[in-house]
């Protein structure tokens, strides 16, 4: 594998699973947001900067999150997102099907590799 | 958070969205700059890797939802700011639309109050109007008022209904001495809880004192409670009709259980008069509730058994006869068609007003055309561009609507009281959800009406080309467009112009008709004699010939004579009567009878053409005569005299002798006459009438008075010599027969006023949208008369050229104007009495002024045209 193709595009769907995840950790602002995938995936999925905040005024529409304005360690006034009580619902459903998804998949090309079959 | 907060809290959303970004921004510019990158380029990084805050921000709207109200609040931010920009055209806009929708509401609030609003009650749908029904048919058709004795009986045996009894009264009560006419209304005790009304004060009448020997108790009239009593009510009594009465409660303000003004109320079971037992006599007016759970159809089964059972037990006077339930509405009667016609006219008014904003619209439309390509280009949709077009015209009407309801709310009331006559339910008129709706409605329809056409224009094709031209060219579609306005706004101009034309020369025709009497210095009122008169005939007889003798005395009186049915006033007998013994009653005729002194011949001015009228030999112990009009003579004797021929009438077993013809007297008003049924007429002296009707014929009878001077100067004398030495007898209801004449014209009249100042405002609009499109046209062509004059034309060819084109459409609008004209007078002639079919004179002056109005609004443009410098006009191209 190319150095350069270490970066993954998200799959359709998953930034808001991923989004959601990361607020249920505590109440975070959209930057923070972007910076912590990318960490924790130790930089192999980029987030588009351009989709985080439609998705993150979306999920608040929707009632997934919440917002307060509150200040940062550098004492400026940022908007923190945190999970509802909704959102950590939506949370634990999407986290299941995503990992009976991802487990699925995985059995699948698990068997194309050991090359049995056809 | 709902949509409408977040509408509200719009500008504090968009500065966080502004500040999330740039927090954003900042911090990763900030990160970036600790790898090393200098701040303007971490910037720059930054911003990239967002991709570009304005998108970003747009994507956060679109994930809010509730957009496309934000996007309308912005248009209709964007609409007003416009036109705070151009305050003229605005103005004239406004006024015009204040104009339209203004008469339109005023109009609307009325028909609303008059025939729309429920009545004033608690569940209003579960009231009835009960009526008798019989299976054949007199010449008044099959439906009677009630016999009291039948709502009784109805009253006892329904299971399904509360019914309540009204019946018209009056009499004298004393007012400083003097005897004064007040009108009354019996009701049965349960009137007010049927209604569901509480009384003012006090309480309502007990079904004890609804009854033969009760103690009288009355129930005052909001008016006459101020004008009678100050302070309390309740207690108070009163002498009404030489009884005395304890007021015990006073009614609800504009209480008008029946179309008529009451100044009180008495129990209608108190009342001993024998008519009111009679089986024969129809007298009472029933209103009902539908008891709870029973439907109408329940109710008007059980009234039919019951009418069953009265017709097997009284054959006599209820054979064939049964009775009917109706839900309960007002009458509007003459009201309603002119108020339709109004309502008509006015509807015209709005929609020239429409067409006169939307054609102002276009203009500004096509002036912006530049504008409107520039934001395609940059990424408009179309329908977004559409939709701020529309929201233009919606704010415009939504404001001119607003102004119309607050005509409304000051000018509805004032509209009212000039009605001719008594508006039924006039004091209901008011602005309510009703008369919103209306308004909102009309704004919203005209607003989309005229945001239309220029919403239609928005550039989509040809971007280029808009933008490079600007607002230069008008092509040939568009000015077709444009004469189209003013071809609809000349049409309907028409047509309003057509009918007050119609109108003028139908009232001028009508004026001018004989009405066979001699109208001036005649005076008539009611006499009111008291019931111990009343109850004896030789001293009803005497009374009326005492006030006869007194009235002769009185100065300024020239000739006075007693009449029970004045012409042209409200009122009138009508009998049938036969010329031969052997005529069946089903072919006898029907006239108008009045009973009269001699003296009403002189009174009257009526012209004798054969024979003789009423004097002092006809007494009641000679033969019985009559003198009858020449519709009668030439009616039933046709070529030969009806002089010395006998003739029967209604309710007498003799023949009478006809002694004299007098000429026609317009007994129905100057216009509605000649289309009545009944126009023959009888005349019979009042010193012949049976004593069994002596005592009926005076509850009726007027006096006629000939003055010398001014009728109305002799009244107070004669109402102070009248009321006789006791001074209770009370004279009431004066009109004179100029007064009386008028009223008969009072609705072609009012009508005539009204669409008069229809067309002038309709004349006003249309002159100011055909000056608004001649002047924008003709400044469109400017480029094209330079042209012509540098080619050698002069400024009258110039003027012509423009005039020709006004010419063009103005008599194309008023040839579509008058074909729509002739229908609208079809229209008035079924609904106004007196109106001829279309009257080709009135048209005809109406479509010059029309044409004159047009040119002269086009003549301005046309000049300004002529005036240009050809040079400077060709360079502006």
């Amino acid at each position: 594998m190319d150095k350069n193709q270490s970066k993954s595009d998200l799959p359709q769907g998953t930034l808001d699973l991923l989004i959601l995840k990361i607020a249920a950790l505590g109440p975070v602002h959209g930057y923070a947001i972007a910076q912590r995938v990318q960490q924790v995936s130790r930089d192999v999925v980029q987030v588009p900067q351009g989709s985080l905040y439609p998705a993150l005024h979306r999920l608040e529409n929707r009632g997934l999150l919440a917002a307060d304005w509150k200040d940062t360690e550098t004492g400026r006034e940022a908007k923190f997102y945190r999970l509802t009580r909704k959102g950590r619902a939506q949370l634990e459903t999407e986290t299941a099907s995503w990992q009976r998804l991802a487990d699925a998949v995985g059995l699948i090309l698990r068997l194309s590799e050991e090359g049995g079959t056809r | 958070m709902n949509w409408l907060s977040r509408l509200i809290r719009r500008s504090r959303m968009e500065t966080q969205l502004d500040k999330e970004i740039r927090f954003h921004l900042d911090q990763h510019a900030a990160d970036l700059e600790k790898h090393g990158y200098d701040r303007a380029e971490a910037l720059r990084l930054a911003r990239l890797e967002l991709g570009g805050p304005e998108q970003v921000k747009e994507g956060c709207r679109d994930a809010r939802g509730a957009r496309w109200l934000e996007d309308f609040w912005q248009d209709i931010r964007y609409a007003i700011r416009g036109f705070r920009k151009k305050p003229g055209f605005t103005a004239v806009a406004l006024l015009t639309l204040a104009l339209g929708a203004g008469a339109t509401t005023v109009m609307f609030t009325v028909v609303d109050g008059v025939m729309l609003k429920p009545l004033p009650y608690p569940e209003p749908g579960r009231l009835l109007a009960l009526q008798e029904q019989t299976d054949w048919s007199t010449h008044f058709g099959n439906l009677w008022a009630f016999t009291f004795a039948n709502y009784l009986d109805c009253k006892r045996e329904s299971r399904t209904l509360d019914m309540a009894a009204l019946r018209f009264g009056g009499g004298t009560v004393r007012v400083h001495g003097a005897a004064e006419y007040i009108d009354s209304l019996e009701i049965s005790a349960n009137l007010f809880s049927v209604l569901r009304t509480p009384l003012a004060s006090g309480r309502a009448f007990l079904s004890e004192e609804d009854q033969h020997g009760a103690r009288p108790v009355m129930i005052v009239s909001d008016t006459f409670a101020r004008r009678h009593f100050d302070g309390k009510v309740v207690g108070q009594t009163l002498v009404f009709d030489e009884k005395t009465y304890t007021v015990i409660g006073s009614a609800p303000k504009n209480f008008r259980p029946v179309d008529a003004d009451v100044d009180v109320f008495t129990p209608i079971g108190e009342n001993t008069s024998p008519r009111l037992l009679n089986r024969g006599i129809h007298s009472a007016q029933v209103i009902a509730r539908l008891r709870p759970g029973v439907t109408l159809e329940q109710a008007r089964t059980d009234l039919a058994i019951t009418g069953r059972a009265l017709a097997e037990r009284f054959p006599q006077t209820n054979h064939g006869r049964t009775f009917i339930a109706d839900p309960l509405r007002r009458n509007a009667g003459d009201a309603k068609s002119t108020l339709w016609l109004l309502m008509g006219a006015v509807s015209l008014v709005l929609l020239i007003a429409c067409v006169n904003v939307a054609s102002l619209l276009l203009t500004r439309a096509i002036s912006r055309e530049r504008e409107l390509a520039m934001r395609v280009a940059l990424g408009a949709r179309r329908g977004r561009l559409v939709r701020q077009c529309l929201t233009e015209g919606a704010v415009l009407a939504t404001a001119g609507g607003s102004l119309g309801v607050l005509f409304a709310a000051l000018g509805s009331k004032p509209f009212a009281a000039i009605w001719p006559g008594a508006l039924p339910r006039a004091a209901e008129i008011g602005v309510d959800w009703r008369v919103l709706t209306f308004a909102l409605a009309a704004s919203l329809v005209s607003g989309l009406a005229f945001g239309l056409a220029p919403a239609l224009r928005t550039p989509v094709r040809n971007l280029e080309k808009a933008l490079r031209s600007g607002a230069r060219s008008v092509t040939g579609r568009l000015r077709g467009l444009h004469a189209a306005f003013v071809i609809a706004e000349i049409a309907l101009a028409m047509v309003l112009l057509a009918c007050a034309g119609t109108l003028g020369r139908t009232l001028l025709r009508l004026s001018g008709l004989d009405p066979g009497v001699d109208i001036h210095n005649v005076l008539t009122a009611r006499v009111a004699l008291p019931p111990s008169t009343l109850e004896n005939v030789a001293r009803t007889r005497a009374a009326w010939q005492d006030i006869l003798h007194r009235g002769r005395g009185t100065p300024g009186v020239a000739s006075i004579a007693l009449v029970d049915t004045v012409p042209m006033r409200q009122g009138n007998n009508q009998i049938a009567f036969w010329t031969s013994p052997a005529t069946p009653e089903a072919q006898r005729p029907i006239a108008l009878a009045t009973c009269v002194t001699p003296e009403y011949l002189k009174v009257m001015g009526l012209e004798v053409r054969q024979g003789r009228f009423f004097d002092e030999r006809d007494q009641p112990n000679t033969a019985p005569v009559v003198v009858v009009d020449e519709t009668l003579a030439r009616q039933a004797f046709g070529g030969g005299s009806a002089l010395g021929r006998q003739m029967w009438i209604e309710g007498y077993t003799d023949p009478l002798r006809i002694i004299g013809v007098v000429g026609h007297v317009r007994h129905w008003g100057l216009a509605q006459d000649d289309q009545n049924q009944v126009r023959a007429q009888i005349y019979y002296p009042f010193a012949q009438l049976p004593d069994r009707f002596v005592r009926r014929w005076s509850e009726l009878m007027s006096i006629a008075v000939r003055t010398k001077a001014a009728p109305q100067a002799a009244f107070q004398a004669l109402k102070r010599e009248v009321s006789g030495t006791n001074g209770d007898r009370a004279l009431y209801g004066m009109w004179t027969m100029e007064q009386l004449a008028a009223s008969t014209l009072a609705r072609q009249r009012f009508l005539l006023v009204l669409f008069g100042i229809f067309s002038a405002v309709a004349l006003l609009l249309a002159c100011v949208g055909i000056y608004g499109v001649m002047a924008y046209l003709t400044s469109q062509r400017i480029p094209e008369m330079g042209l012509r004059m540098a080619m050698g034309a002069n400024r009258r060819d110039v003027i012509r050229i423009v005039l020709a084109e006004g010419l063009t459409m103005i008599g194309i609008g008023v040839v579509a104007g008058a074909g729509a004209a002739i229908g609208a007078e079809q229209l008035l002639r079924h609904n106004v009495a007196g109106v001829q079919g279309y009257e080709p004179a009135a048209l005809v002056i109406m479509a010059l002024t029309l044409i004159a109005a047009g040119l002269l609004a086009s003549f301005v443009p046309a000049r300004r045209a002529s005036r240009i410098d050809p040079m400077q006009a060709l360079r502006t191209e």
